[in-house]
Order: C-alpha cells, then sequence, then structure tokens
C-alpha cells in the first residue's frame, strides 16, 4: 500500500448537487488513460467530502498519496486532468485549488463521534466498516455481557434522544424491556420532516451500518425481534444505501437467524415515509408504518407498552441509533466526558442559511452559539449583521444575536425559548423578517396538521390568518396579543407535540423581535423590507443609466423608459416581486 | 393499464404490503393515482375506495392528478425560504401560468411541485429538474432551462 494513491470524491448530497459524479468519472478517465496505479474511489457519504461536511466548497476532493492528505475545494470535471498530471503523475499538488484556512477553522472545534467514520468509510462497503471496527460493539454486546449491562452503560452515557424532545434512551430502554408482549419491536425515526435539516440524512448515506449496528445493540437491550427504519421517500440515495447495508448485514449473518451465533434472531425492514411531518410523532408513526393516515392519539397507553400492532415498541432517531455502537465501543465515561451536566455528548447540526460557510458540523454540547456561527460557520455571509439564530424548525424558536454567548444545550436552549430540536440551525441576517418567518413556520404546521384536533387544526389557521394579514399591512390593534393568547391555548389543549409546539416560532420571535411586530400592525413598515404587500420600489432618477436591465426583467409590464434615459415604475402595475431590485447593476432601484 | 395493475397487486399480495405501499407501487408506474388504480383495488381486495383515497389525500407525496412529462421541483425549506425560494416560485408560476389550484400547464409539459425540504440546504435555494439538482439557482435561471426544453419539445 506504500505506494498508492487514494482519491475520494465527495458523493454525498452536497457532492452530487455540485456534479460529483462528474468528477468521479473524470478521475476514472484520466487515470486509466494515464494508467496510474490509483484507486479511484466514492468517498462515502453525505455531505461530506472526504467527509468534511462543508458542502458549500463541493465538490471537494481529498487525494491520499504515501500518506499524505490533501484536499481541493471547488473541483469541476474539467480540473480533473491537471489535478492528475501534476499531482498525482508529477507529485506536486496544485495550489492554488487547495483549501484555504477557513477549512481547517471548520474543523477545529467539532468533535466528531456520530460522524466519525462518516467519509472516512465507503458506505456502500460493511468490510470498510469493519474494518473501522464496526460490529464490533454489537458483537461484544450480545456476546460478553447481557442486555442490562447495554442498558446500564447507554444510561451512564446520559445519551439523550437526538430527534428533538431529548428523553433519556437509555431509560426509555429500560422500560421497554420491561414490557411484556410475544412480540417486542424497534424502530429507527428516519422521517427526518424538519424543513432546513438534513442530519439523518448524512447519517444514513454516510455510514448506513452504523446505524443498522445501532439497532441490533438496541433490540438486544429489549428484546426485540423485529425492526423497522421509516425513512423520507424524498431521500432516495439514503434509503438505497439502507437496502445496500441490511442485505450485506444479513449475509455476514449479523441480521437474521442466530446473529452472531447467538439464539438471538433480528431483521430489519425498511418502510418508506410517504410525506407527512406529523409522522415524526411516535404514534403517526406506528399508524402509516400499519398502513393508516399518519394521525395520533393519545398516550398513554405509551408505544413502549402499546405500540406497533399493539406491541411494545421503542422508537429511537437515526442519530441516537448511531450514537450507539460508538458509545459500547469506548464506553460511557468517554462519552459523557463531552457536554454539559445534563447534556451529555456530541450533536450534529446542520448550519445552514445566511452563513459563510454552511455545512454538517457535530460539536460537543455546551459549546457557544458564538464559537458555531463566528468560528466555524466563518460569520454573516456578505458581511451583514447576525439577526437570530432558528434552531429546532417548525417546532423551535429563534435566539437573537444578543444572546450569541449562550450554550447550546437542552436546558440552556428551552430557558431561552427555542429547543435543539433534530438540529437545524438556521442564521438569519439583517434583511430577514421576523413576522414572515414566524407566518413561514406557522404556514409549515398549519398544512401538516393532520387535523384530528380542533386546537392544531383550527388554531393554526387562525394564527397564520392573523400573521398573513399583519404582513399584509392590514395588521389590527391588539392582534400581537391575540397572537398570544392563541398560542397559549393551541400550546395546552393539543393532542401531540406537532400543535404543542407550533406556535413557539411565534411566541419566541415576539418574545425577542416585539417592535417589529408593532412596526408592521402599527405603522405598516416592514423594518427588514421583506413583505412584498408593503414595499414600494421606485428608479432614482439620478442613478438610472436607463440599461433597459429592469424593464426587460419586469413581468408585469410596470417599467417604461427609452434607452440612456432614466426608467420609471408605474406603481399601479408593480407587483412588487423586486425583479428590477434583483437586476439592477446601479442601484438605482430603491425599496421602501 | 390492466396488465400493470394486475402486476402491483400481484406483488402486493406476494410481499404483504398495505395500503400506503400500494399506492406507492401505482405511483411509480402512474405517476400518479388513476381513478380506475383504485376502483381496481378496491374491487379486488374488497376494501372501500374511501379507505384508499383517506391515505392518498392525507400524505403529500400521492398525487390525483397525472403529472406533466418534466417536473420542476421547488424546495421550500427554511434555508431555501430565507434565500429566496419565494421568489423562485413565483417566477416560475408566472412563466408556466399556473393557478393556486393547477400546478401542471394546460398543455401537460410542465408540472411544479413545491416540497418540504430536499436536505441540500447548503446548496439553497434549490430546484430540481427533472430529478437533477440545480443549487444556488434563481427564478431566471430556471426560466432560462424551462424555455430550453420548450424549445427542443418543438424541434
Amino acid at each position: 500500500m506504500s505506494n498508492s494513491t487514494v482519491v475520494r470524491v465527495c458523493m454525498g448530497p452536497g457532492g452530487i448537487a455540485a456534479g460529483g459524479k462528474g468528477v468521479l468519472d473524470e478521475f476514472e478517465k484520466c487515470l486509466s488513460e494515464k494508467n496510474i496505479q490509483a484507486s479511484v474511489r466514492e468517498n462515502c457519504s453525505s455531505h461530506q467530502v472526504g467527509c468534511l461536511g462543508l458542502c458549500a466548497r463541493d465538490v471537494l476532493v481529498e487525494v491520499h498519496t504515501n500518506g499524505a492528505k490533501t484536499t481541493y475545494q471547488y473541483i469541476k470535471p474539467d480540473m480533473v486532468e491537471r489535478i492528475v498530471t501534476e499531482h498525482i503523475s508529477g507529485g506536486q499538488p496544485v495550489s492554488e485549488w487547495l483549501v484555504d484556512d477557513a477549512f481547517s477553522a471548520f474543523y477545529k472545534k467539532q468533535v466528531k463521534v456520530v460522524l466519525s467514520d462518516v467519509g472516512k468509510v465507503d458506505p456502500e462497503d460493511i468490510d470498510a466498516y469493519v474494518a473501522a471496527g464496526g460490529y464490533e460493539s454489537a458483537r461484544e454486546a450480545l456476546t460478553a455481557g447481557s442486555p442490562r449491562d447495554v442498558i446500564d452503560e447507554v444510561k451512564s452515557s446520559g445519551l439523550r434522544g437526538r430527534g428533538g424532545a431529548g428523553f433519556p434512551t437509555g431509560l426509555k430502554w429500560e422500560l421497554g424491556r420491561a414490557a411484556t408482549g410475544d412480540i417486542k419491536y424497534i424502530i429507527c425515526n428516519a422521517d427526518e420532516g424538519d424543513p432546513g435539516a438534513f442530519m439523518d440524512r448524512a447519517v444514513i448515506e454516510g455510514n448506513p451500518h452504523s446505524v443498522v449496528e445501532g439497532m441490533i445493540i438496541g433490540a438486544y437491550a429489549i428484546g426485540a425481534s423485529k425492526g423497522y427504519v421509516y425513512i423520507r421517500a424524498e431521500y432516495p440515495l439514503a434509503v438505497e444505501r439502507l437496502k445496500l447495508a441490511l442485505h450485506q448485514a444479513t449475509d455476514r449473518g449479523f441480521l437474521g437467524k442466530g446473529i452472531f451465533g447467538t439464539s438471538m434472531d433480528f431483521d430489519i425492514e425498511i418502510k418508506l415515509g410517504a410525506g407527512a411531518f406529523v409522522c415524526g410523532e411516535e404514534t403517526a408513526l406506528i399508524a402509516s408504518i400499519e398502513g393508516q393516515r399518519g394521525m395520533p392519539r393519545p398516550k398513554p397507553p405509551f408505544p413502549v407498552n402499546k405500540g406497533l400492532w399493539q406491541r411494545p415498541t421503542v422508537i429511537n432517531n437515526v442519530e441516537t441509533l448511531a450514537n450507539i455502537p460508538y458509545i459500547i465501543r469506548n464506553g460511557c465515561a468517554w462519552y459523557a466526558s463531552y457536554g454539559t451536566e445534563k447534556s451529555k455528548g456530541t450533536k450534529v447540526f446542520a448550519l445552514t442559511g445566511k452563513i459563510r460557510n454552511p455545512g454538517l458540523i457535530e460539536v460537543p454540547m455546551g459549546i457557544t452559539l458564538r464559537e458555531i456561527i463566528y468560528e466555524i460557520g466563518g460569520g454573516i455571509e456578505n458581511d451583514k449583521n447576525l439577526k437570530a439564530v432558528q434552531t429546532g424548525g417548525p417546532s423551535g424558536g429563534c435566539i437573537p444575536a444578543s444572546m450569541l454567548d449562550l450554550n447550546v444545550d437542552y436546558d440552556s436552549l428551552a430557558r431561552a425559548g427555542s429547543i435543539v430540536g433534530s438540529g437545524g440551525m438556521i442564521v438569519l441576517d439583517e434583511d430577514d423578517c421576523m413576522v414572515n418567518m414566524a407566518k413561514y413556520f406557522v404556514h409549515f404546521t398549519q398544512t401538516e396538521s393532520c387535523g384530528k384536533c380542533v386546537p392544531c387544526r383550527v388554531g393554526t389557521k387562525r394564527l397564520l390568518e392573523i400573521l398573513t394579514r399583519i404582513t399584509k399591512g392590514e395588521g389590527r390593534t391588539g392582534d400581537i396579543e391575540l397572537l398570544e393568547r392563541l398560542s397559549a391555548g393551541i400550546k395546552t389543549a393539543s393532542l401531540c407535540g406537532l400543535g404543542q409546539t407550533a406556535p413557539n416560532p411565534v411566541l419566541s420571535n415576539i418574545r425577542y423581535f416585539r417592535d417589529e411586530f408593532i412596526a408592521h400592525v402599527r405603522d405598516k413598515k416592514c423594518p427588514a423590507k421583506v413583505c412584498r404587500e408593503m414595499l414600494s420600489y421606485r428608479i432614482i432618477e439620478k442613478f438610472c443609466r436607463g440599461c433597459g436591465a429592469c424593464l426587460r426583467a419586469c413581468p408585469g409590464g410596470a417599467i417604461t423608459g427609452e434607452k440612456k434615459k432614466p426608467h420609471v415604475i408605474d406603481p399601479g402595475k408593480c407587483i412588487r416581486c423586486g425583479a428590477c431590485f434583483d437586476v439592477c447593476k446601479f442601484k438605482s432601484v430603491e425599496k421602501e | 393499464m390492466n396488465k400493470i395493475l394486475h402486476e402491483i397487486l400481484d406483488a402486493h399480495r406476494k410481499k404483504g404490503g398495505n395500503i400506503i405501499t400500494l399506492l406507492q407501487g401505482t405511483q411509480e408506474a402512474f405517476g400518479y393515482i388513476p381513478r380506475e388504480a383504485v376502483a381496481f383495488f378496491s374491487e379486488e381486495l374488497n376494501i372501500a375506495p374511501s379507505r384508499f383515497y383517506g391515505v392518498a389525500t392525507f400524505y403529500a407525496q400521492f398525487r390525483l392528478k397525472p403529472i406533466g412529462r418534466h417536473k420542476i421541483t421547488a424546495c421550500c425549506g427554511t434555508a431555501c425560504h430565507v434565500k429566496g425560494s419565494d421568489k423562485i416560485i413565483n417566477g416560475l408560476k408566472r412563466e408556466l401560468q399556473l393557478s393556486a389550484e393547477n400546478d401542471t400547464t394546460v398543455d401537460g409539459e410542465f408540472t411544479l411541485e413545491e416540497v418540504a425540504c430536499l436536505g441540500t440546504c447548503s446548496f439553497a435555494p434549490v430546484v430540481l429538474v427533472n430529478g437533477s439538482v440545480r443549487g444556488k439557482t434563481s427564478s431566471d435561471t430556471v426560466v432560462k432551462e424551462i424555455r430550453a426544453l420548450r424549445k427542443k419539445e418543438h424541434e
């Protein structure tokens, strides 16, 4: 192996989106033409090239020669030949395409547990995972210890559910173990429905075997003989890689009858979700696996006692399960050494929005928002000012820029009126309107409300109506207080988590940005200049060169003017789409 | 159509699926859930059509109207939203002359689908054109592509 060269091309969602397949094909072509001893292989995983997570710079390519790793960014197929000629054949890296300092800063504060093998092992090759120590934890748990040992280990690790609610995983397993039934189930919840979050997709696409192994260990702990993975149909690559992983694990005797030479039987089946956010709720998810409309039911009885087909069922999130093999392998004390007193370990976040380096990150619990945004994320895009960070998606809230030193853990975020949630972290800048954001999330939950209980079905509809009229400049005195009262009612009276948390984005945005709501309601102004109905566009005569770009871009025919002379917008015809504002190179279109 | 429906039903009986998997198979074959398919399954399996429609209308994945030859999927996830997915969607609707009720052009060439999140947030705003990703895109770019596809059709 000493002279071998390995090229790793990111083929995660980021890599594929940026054209990773073309880059990979080009490498294969160039290398075979030049007859070079190199293996071009697809680098596993999700966002990470070389599983680096910094998908904003895709396509990322890693070249490993003689034990040294070189990483290139923004690679396109036509750049490949030069890398092959100069670097792989000639031994001289192409310096101007290498990653810069921001790249190392992106990784410096991260701690990879769940993502530790993502990007290093080929997700489509079980041997690669096994060579990295994979399935050893399952083997050890099943052959050397009792289910009680596993539960104790997980309990001591302090691991809490990573799907959003943060219920202690060890305790859930203990309850599952204690439940009685002729058959028990373990379900992996991969119905990642939060808009703006892709952690689970990244884990399954990058290292599906870690999830399978986590499920095997969980099944052993609770005594389940059958497992399901409930996964979104919108993630075709994740589904494909998971299917492959299940086949490979079955061939190895890690799944099936008498696994790992013990008397335990365990099988896993994939169930495709059909696009309903509410199916992330446990009882709705169960109804969906049974083939029904995914509507939640009251609890108790809890799924752990009466779940799928009325049998005891434990449901864990993807990231939770993917943590398990590493906790068993390295011990609970190691895991608990990361994080805070009540939030142990690490958490994967999808860092997106107005941030310079968006991507997938894994950080120890308790890290500050400032470290995440300014050190890992490299600060705000286009040097704008940070306004807030939205966490927890439609069930969460925002943290204003003034609270940047807040620790990111379950309790601190809850005190600030938000939640850790599944891990979406969306950075908002001065150009984002907080009323519009609240409306966006309520629109989402209102559409996704299953309609079973009145507070959620009718309540979210009313919330949306009020927010819509506020953003249209038709807000009435007392609307803000009405939003607060209505929100309180929905939170208290809704049946499931969807309704109980749906008003959170509204309440948290009012809490921190009340002035902005007042500006909308009282002054009929949108300070961030987002809400269309309250805007007007006009061309500043002295800046306009009469280039005609706005005239061509205007879909409503509202702009007139002769060439090389200042143009004018007819406010009567203007639909306020902002096309002229976007195309004008001379900043002559003014938005108010 | 009948032959395909029989095949879907046989596979369903063999594998022991449920209404959701049956409808997923149907949509994969036809691009939507045709009325005839529900009538056929209802008859064969002795399950009321309302049960099928109950499931089909509950989940966002299922559509009851035929899909256009080209599918444009606009992501409405949070990251795309803050990066201006609204503008893209409005622009595309104008170009394709779609109304609130109709997501497919009159000539059946294009369907504009809005989805919650594609999980490619780092490239927001994202649009899929016939399944392949266009990242950091704009209304203009996608409109140009649509026009090119139209032109190709006419040739």
